[in-house]
């Protein structure tokens, strides 16, 4: 049985302009104990909403919500087992980062001694000991971030809900906090629901993802998975970088812009497409190879990047630009205006729905 | 003034001369700082032997009478009637400041927390009372609490007859706290507006209930527009004049009805203006002291201006 | 495990915005605020010879105040001094505000202190103290000495909405004008004064309305034949009170509507 459990989850909201938004359209979920699960999607797509509505800040209109066995839907804010590290952290600013630890704690009529030691203990978890008797205004963007998350674990919540909880970070510091994040979610055991809109980190981060578009789940699945096998063009190119190129089925393979041709038995073996009409292809930048082939797609050199790893060459097929990302050492770059020849790795290619 | 003048004392861009100010500083000079200083002159001399005004001797016999009265026979005594005055004002105000803080703590959140439309509307509602003549507003509150007002009618209707409210200290409280409720209402809401509810909905995350989010979050959020508030009614309200004299039946009962009475049929300049510098004294005391209370829990300076 | 796609019933889940009656008050607070206001508004109709006896409607009192001499001579004055009172206090107010704003010097304390009086210092304090003043050195109560006693203490009020402006510009605008050219003058007529302009004309309604509805002030300082309206409606008020009183009221009352209403109008045009 799952420990956090969504059915059937529904929440419009009215604009001011008189229009309906459907934040959540018919949402279910089940997220396992101790899971570290991401919902990942665009911006607007409802995963505040339903990051809310588990908090018991938003109420659905109709759905239903359960945490280990106990529907919290019905209860309010104050009294589900869940607490949340917000967007905007919402530090109390009047009080001491120890007095903002203890807040949620003495709502719990926990006893003074245990108040102060799990505050210490908190602290220590996220590794600021020596900041109890300051400010929040006196904290790093970096601090504050780990003050809210120490807020929030003292409380010992069955789920712990982050709504972007590194975007206002800069790279290296965010880097920093995805892996302490994903640690103390290990050795706490707590079950994470983590929401993002930057998909590398919820390829780094998650157990499973979920995709939202519009309000609705479009994939559930492990990172790999999502990456490897999107079910279709808006998962495959919202999920790391893809080339999404129009061609064309026919019975032996299909034809691609710039002469290109992938036979049926090269195209990932789990993909089923017709033998004519127009197909849409997948192809990642870095599944792509220098080829001198027939078959491979042929076409010019527009521009060619640098970017330390690995060179990224745009080439311009017929109408259709494309994107390889090729090895910065060992392979030959080519030259802006050369031709060249791509080809897609073995069983890379996908044809996806549109 | 010349250009070169201004090229001379330019900072940055768009910086102009200090000396601009000079003729405001001197109308204002002339305006208040003189006669604030005339007030503190006068109050060391002798009142006039006929008519108003002052005679030119020293004397700094209207701060002695404060507290002592010349009997007829020529001992003296100890007078309680204007400290008792000055209590008055003192209590007066306070209660006003309190009982206007109690209503317009939930009004301004309540304000603050409607959507943007309404929130207009009921902003303007509070504002309006603003710029209406307090004699008027005192006027009104008046007919409201006379004996053949509403209040009277319905008091007498439930045979309560012989109460009256009107030329009461009670009246007189009911019509400072209606004048003066809006000067509360308007720093709340200010406060109230900038408090970012999202700091509501982290403690209620944590657990915490309506009255401990209101009395833990909110109030100390809002607690600079409470300080101002306070400062807003109460010094007003300590040099009130119409509200005593109009609802509280003539009977001088605050300063500032007695200053007015010793201007006129009194003839007591000098007392008056003794007064007069004691409730300077007394202002300029309060507002140290909010400024002091202000500085210490909110971190920032109170400004009066 | 239950699949009902149906709303669950449950505890009743009220906004955690709200919070408990905190609503009640706030109508009940806006009740008490505009129930005096109403009350004088309905009586100005009565047709009754007291103002607290209803007998029936008529327009009477207002015929009544239009064609009353008294009061439109104290209407009449009452206007003199507000505008004086405004042109010369929006004036002090300009120049005080470019002379000392963006200034962080020792003198400028001494001239914030001045400026801030006002606020500070209970009204009837100052009107004697200018009474006495003036009479020491022989202005004359009346018209002249109203409009100066008003211009001071309307200064903070109108420098009020400007020094809030002030404090929202940055130096951007000033320095690209700079920048493109201007000199210090050019930049204050094409740049700081059109910045300012919504601010100042807020400050100058301020200060007429402030003027307008001055009572203490112009208690002490009118002069035979120089009553004020605020003055006149005070001692009608003292004498008998007829539902006069209440048509004048009323007819004020309006009027600060509009004001109300024309500088929200202005400030919505601006944004
Ligand atoms: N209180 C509200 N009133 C009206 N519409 C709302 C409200 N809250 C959210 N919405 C709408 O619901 C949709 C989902 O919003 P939500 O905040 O859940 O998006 P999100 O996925 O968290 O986006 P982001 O990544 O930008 O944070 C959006 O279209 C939003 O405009
Ligand atoms: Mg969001």
């Amino acid at each position: 049985m799952s420990f956090l459990q969504i059915e059937h989850v529904r929440k419009t909201f009215t604009t001011p302009e008189g229009g309906e938004v459907h934040a959540l359209d018919d949402v279910s979920l089940d997220i396992q104990a101790g899971e570290f699960f991401v919902m990942l999607g665009p911006s607007g797509c409802g995963k505040t909403t339903l990051l809310r509505s588990i908090a018991g800040l938003e109420y659905p209109d109709s759905g239903m919500i359960s945490v280990d066995g106990q529907r919290i839907d019905d209860i309010p804010a104050y009294e589900r087992p869940v607490n949340t590290v917000f967007q905007s952290y919402a530090l109390f600013p009047h009080m001491t980062v120890e007095q903002n630890i203890a807040f949620g704690l003495e709502m719990e009529k926990v006893s003074k001694e245990e108040i102060k030691q799990r505050v210490e203990f908190a602290l220590a978890q996220v590794k600021l000991e020596g900041m109890a008797k300051r400010r929040p205004s006196q904290l790093s963007g970096g601090q504050q971030q780990r003050i809210a998350l120490a807020r929030a674990l003292a409380k010992k919540p069955k789920v712990l809900l982050l709504d972007e909880p590194l975007s206002a970070l800069d790279l290296k510091l965010r880097r920093g906090m995805q892996i302490e994040l994903k640690r103390l979610q290990q050795e706490t055991g707590i079950t994470f629901v983590f929401v993002t809109h930057d998909q590398e980190e919820a390829m780094s981060m998650g157990d499973r993802i979920a995709v939202f578009k519009d309000g609705k789940i479009v994939q559930l699945d492990t990172p790999r998975e999502i990456y490897r096998r999107p079910v279709n063009a808006f998962v495959a190119d919202f999920i790391g970088e893809t080339n999404l190129i129009e061609g064309s089925a026919t019975e032996t393979g299909i034809h691609l812009p710039g002469g290109g041709f992938i036979s049926r038995n090269h195209i990932a073996p789990d993909c089923q497409f017709g033998t004519s009409g127009p197909v849409t292809v997948a192809i990642r930048p870095e599944d792509f190879e220098l080829s001198e082939n027939e078959g491979a797609l042929k076409g010019t050199v527009r521009d060619v990047i640098f970017t330390g790893d690995s060179v990224r060459v745009h080439v311009l097929l017929d109408e259709t630009e494309v994107v390889a990302s090729l090895a910065s050492y060992g392979v030959r770059v080519p030259d802006r205006g050369e031709t060249i020849g791509l080809n897609p790795l073995e069983h890379s290619a996908r044809t996806v729905a549109s | 003034m010349s250009k070169k003048h201004v090229k001379q004392l330019e900072g940055r861009p768009g910086q102009t001369s200090p000396l601009l100010a000079l003729p405001t500083v001197i109308f204002l000079t002339i305006g208040i700082g003189i006669p604030i200083l005339v007030t503190i002159i006068y109050s060391f001399l002798d009142r006039a032997e006929i008519g108003m005004g002052v005679k030119w001797h020293f004397n700094p016999t209207s701060y002695k009478s404060l507290f002592i009265i010349e009997n007829l026979d020529g001992t003296t005594g100890f007078d309680s009637r204007w400290i008792k005055v000055l209590w008055n004002s003192f209590l007066y105000s306070g209660i006003t400041t309190i009982v206007t803080a109690i209503f317009s703590i939930p009004i301004a959140m309540w304000i603050a927390t409607r959507d943007e439309n309404k929130r207009n509307i009921l902003l303007a509602a509070v504002t309006l009372p603003f710029w209406i003549s307090i004699l008027i507003r005192t006027y009104g509150i008046r007919q409201i609490i006379d004996d053949n007002g509403p209040i009277g009618t319905i008091m007498h209707k439930l045979g309560y007859a012989h109460y009256h409210i009107i030329y009461t200290p009670t009246a007189t409280l009911i019509g400072l706290v209606y004048v003066f409720l809006p000067f509360m209402i308007l720093p709340i809401y200010s406060s109230a507006e900038r408090f970012d509810f999202r700091m509501a909905e982290a403690a209620y995350d944590l657990g915490a209930r309506r009255w401990t989010v209101l009395r833990r979050i909110v109030l100390p959020s809002i607690r600079p527009g409470i300080i101002a508030g306070i400062a807003l009614v109460f010094i007003p309200a300590l040099g009130s004049f119409l509200q005593s004299d109009m609802l509280g039946g003539g009977k001088t009962n605050m300063i500032a009805n007695v200053i007015a009475l010793n201007f006129g049929q009194a003839r007591n300049w000098p007392f008056g203006c003794a007064l007069s510098v004691l409730l300077i004294a007394l202002t300029l005391g309060f507002v140290k002291l909010i400024q002091w209370i202000g500085k210490k829990s909110t971190g920032e300076k109170v400004s009066f201006i | 495990m239950t699949t009902s796609h149906t709303a669950p019933k449950r505890r009743r889940l009220v906004n955690l915005r709200n919070f408990p009656s905190f609503t009640a008050v706030s109508w009940g607070v806006l009740f008490f605020l505009y129930i005096p206001l109403a009350y004088v508004l309905f009586y100005s109709f009565n047709s009754s010879r007291i103002a607290t006896i209803w007998q029936s409607f008529s327009l009477h009192w207002y015929s009544v105040t239009f064609h009353d001499p008294d009061i439109q001579r104290a209407l009449s004055n009452s206007i003199k001094i507000a505008i004086g009172a405004t042109i010369f206090s929006t004036f002090f107010a300009v120049i005080a505000a470019l002379g000392l704003l963006r200034m962080k010097r020792a003198g400028s304390a001494f001239a914030w202190a001045l400026i801030g009086a006002p606020l500070l210092i209970a009204e009837i304090v100052l009107a004697v103290g200018t009474l006495a003043f003036f009479r020491a050195v022989n202005i004359p109560l009346g018209l002249v000495a109203m409009t100066i006693a008003h211009t001071a203490f309307c200064i903070p009020f109108a420098l009020i909405p400007i020094r809030a402006r002030l404090g929202q510009l940055d130096n951007a605008p000033f320095e690209a004008a700079a920048d493109l050219g201007a000199n210090e003058v050019q930049i204050l007529r094409r740049i700081t004064l059109p910045l300012l302009a919504p601010a100042i004309i807020s400050g100058a309604l301020l200060a007429f309305a402030i003027s307008i509805d001055d009572f203490i002030t112009s208690f002490f300082l009118s002069g035979p034949g120089s009553t004020t309206l605020p003055v006149f409606i005070f001692g009608m008020i003292r004498s008998t009170v007829t539902p006069e009183v209440d048509a004048i009221s009323s007819l004020l009352l309006l009027f600060s509507g509009v004001v109300l209403i024309s500088s929200y109008v202005l400030n919505r045009r601006r944004r």
